[in-house]
């Protein structure tokens, strides 16, 4: 058990069910954010179930915060010990399979973990934009009223674009990511690795555009 | 064919290397990489300069010594193939040619293009052994193994231990070489004693020599001149976790 924590391939292996289990929570998101689409009715009800979950959200959002904080402290301390094992580069240098993705999962995970932050504080503690907030309207059966909130948040161009660029560091993040825990956990052979890069990044892409279809569709007014 | 050579000039360890150019004048496309150099470096004496260090042995492509970043590719243009079997053929009149070392805090540079790779051999010695009876010697085919598991183990043993693997990775991870040699012995019957062990002294071996982690950019295996594939890595993590599996299984007991 120690070596979990530990060891090289240990440390990965956290890596990738914790990233698994986020990459499963964020499919579970797109398709509770969807509800947007059938109206203030959808969106507002399916928040209602939410909250009365009861203690059992407490303990998604708990489960969820050990994964993202191992996750990103792993993260962290294996690219540091990377960088440390590759003093100075060479003058020149051809990347024959890495690709731009693989090579910024640092960087797009920081970022995401910036909006993460963000993201919570404006949609769910409300502390940024507290005018919008659902807290204080409510809709005609007297539920909160997350619809006027998103669609009030998202006409903001600033608020979608900072949204839209947090996708696009979800999407690289996938686009490696999803092939990467394959192989981290060992779940492929010389014939399903190629098969599972392709289904990887087309995956990232359909996330990418399910995601962004949101402040697009209340940007266009076609949500409203 | 005439080339400008830019080749890294490192005193010794300690010392701060810098690019130099050469000029390689009438330079046949039969020669090797090596035999190109070996002109350029009889010039150099003549003209009572000090020549380029570089490493080779057996200028047969299976000892693993010549260890050149070419042109920003360890072992050069060629796929699987190692700088003494690139010929000078794949290059054209007047080209520029980029000559470095294998550049990872494991392998320190010795001089110029020879770097210290004794960092793989002490990942060997930490578990890359299997244990086996004395006497005899054993019937040939006393032990039976599947052709399929006998034909991977042949492809993972055919690393030839040359680094290429970690000079390519961006994070100057040992994973590929790592993961050849665990999966050569994890193959085979006699490797099983071993085996939960092996992968667990190995991979921590490989951290203790300042190696990095595995990232899964897969640029070793597109380096390999050996087409050493990076499925043994996965292979490797298998291994790791059935050891976590039967150590948890064993305390438990
Ligand atoms: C939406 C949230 C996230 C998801 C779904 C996610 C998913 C993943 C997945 C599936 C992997 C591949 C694991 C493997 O190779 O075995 C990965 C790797 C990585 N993640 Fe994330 N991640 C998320 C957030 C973050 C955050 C906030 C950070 C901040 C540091 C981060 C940093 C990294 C790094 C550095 C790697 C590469 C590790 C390596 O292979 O060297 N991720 N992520
Ligand atoms: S000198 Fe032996 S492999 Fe090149």
């Amino acid at each position: 058990m120690l070596l979990l924590f530990k060891n090289t391939v240990g440390r990965k292996i956290v890596m990738a069910v914790t990233g698994l289990l986020m990459f499963g929570f964020i499919i579970g998101h797109l398709l509770g954010n969807t509800t947007i689409f059938t109206g203030p009715d959808g969106i507002n009800a399916y928040a209602e179930k939410l909250r009365n979950l009861g203690p059992l959200i407490w303990i998604m959002r708990v489960i969820m915060l050990v994964m993202v904080s191992l996750h990103v402290f792993f993260g962290v301390q294996i690219t540091l010990e990377d960088n440390a094992a590759k003093p100075g580069s060479y003058a020149m240098k051809r990347n024959l399979r890495s690709t731009f993705a693989s090579r910024s999962m640092i960087w797009t995970g920081l970022l995401i973990a910036g909006y993460l932050i963000y993201h919570l504080l404006q949609f769910t503690f409300h502390v940024i934009n507290p005018e919008i907030s659902s807290m204080k309207n409510f809709d005609s059966l007297g539920r909160h009223d997350v619809f006027s909130m998103l669609v009030h948040g998202f006409q903001s161009v600033l608020v979608s674009s900072v949204y839209i660029a947090a996708m696009i560091a979800v999407a690289l993040h996938l686009a490696h990511g999803i092939q990467s825990l394959f192989q981290t956990l060992g779940l492929n052979n010389d014939s399903s690795l190629p098969a599972i890069e392709k289904a990887g990044l087309i995956t990232a892409v359909i996330l990418f555009l399910g995601y962004v279809s949101i402040p697009a569709a209340i940007l266009a007014g076609i949500v409203k | 064919m005439d080339l400008i050579l830019f080749v890294w000039r490192q005193k010794g360890p300690d010392e701060k290397g810098l690019l130099e150019q050469f000029a390689a004048k009438d330079i046949s496309p039969e020669m090797s990489f090596l035999e190109m150099l070996d002109t350029v470096n009889e010039g150099l004496i003549k003209a009572a300069k000090e020549p380029i260090a570089f490493d080779h042995d057996c200028r047969e492509g299976i000892c693993g010594m010549c260890s050149q970043v070419i042109n920003g590719v360890p072992h050069g243009p060629q796929e699987k193939t190692t700088v003494c079997q690139l010929h000078m053929r794949n290059f054209k009149d007047g080209d520029s040619i980029y000559i470095e070392p294998w550049r990872a805090r494991a392998f320190p540079v010795i001089k110029d293009l020879i770097v210290d790779r004794s960092a793989l051999d002490r990942i060997i010695q930490a578990g890359g052994y299997i244990s086996v009876h004395t006497g005899g010697v054993p019937d040939a085919n006393a032990v039976l193994i599947s052709k399929d598991n006998a034909d991977t183990a042949m492809d993972a043993s055919e690393c030839i231990g040359c680094g290429a693997c970690v000079a390519a990775c961006p994070n100057g991870s040992a994973m590929l070489f790592t993961a050849a040699k665990v999966t050569h012995l994890a193959m085979l019957p006699q490797g099983q004693i071993e085996a939960a062990r092996r992968v667990c002294i190995m991979t921590e071996a490989m951290m203790k020599e300042g190696f990095g982690n595995c990232s899964n950019h897969y640029e070793c295996q597109a380096a390999c001149p050996k087409g050493i594939r990076v499925q043994f890595i996965a292979k490797l993590n298998r291994e790791f976790i059935k050891a976590q599996i039967k150590d948890s299984g064993k305390r438990n007991q």
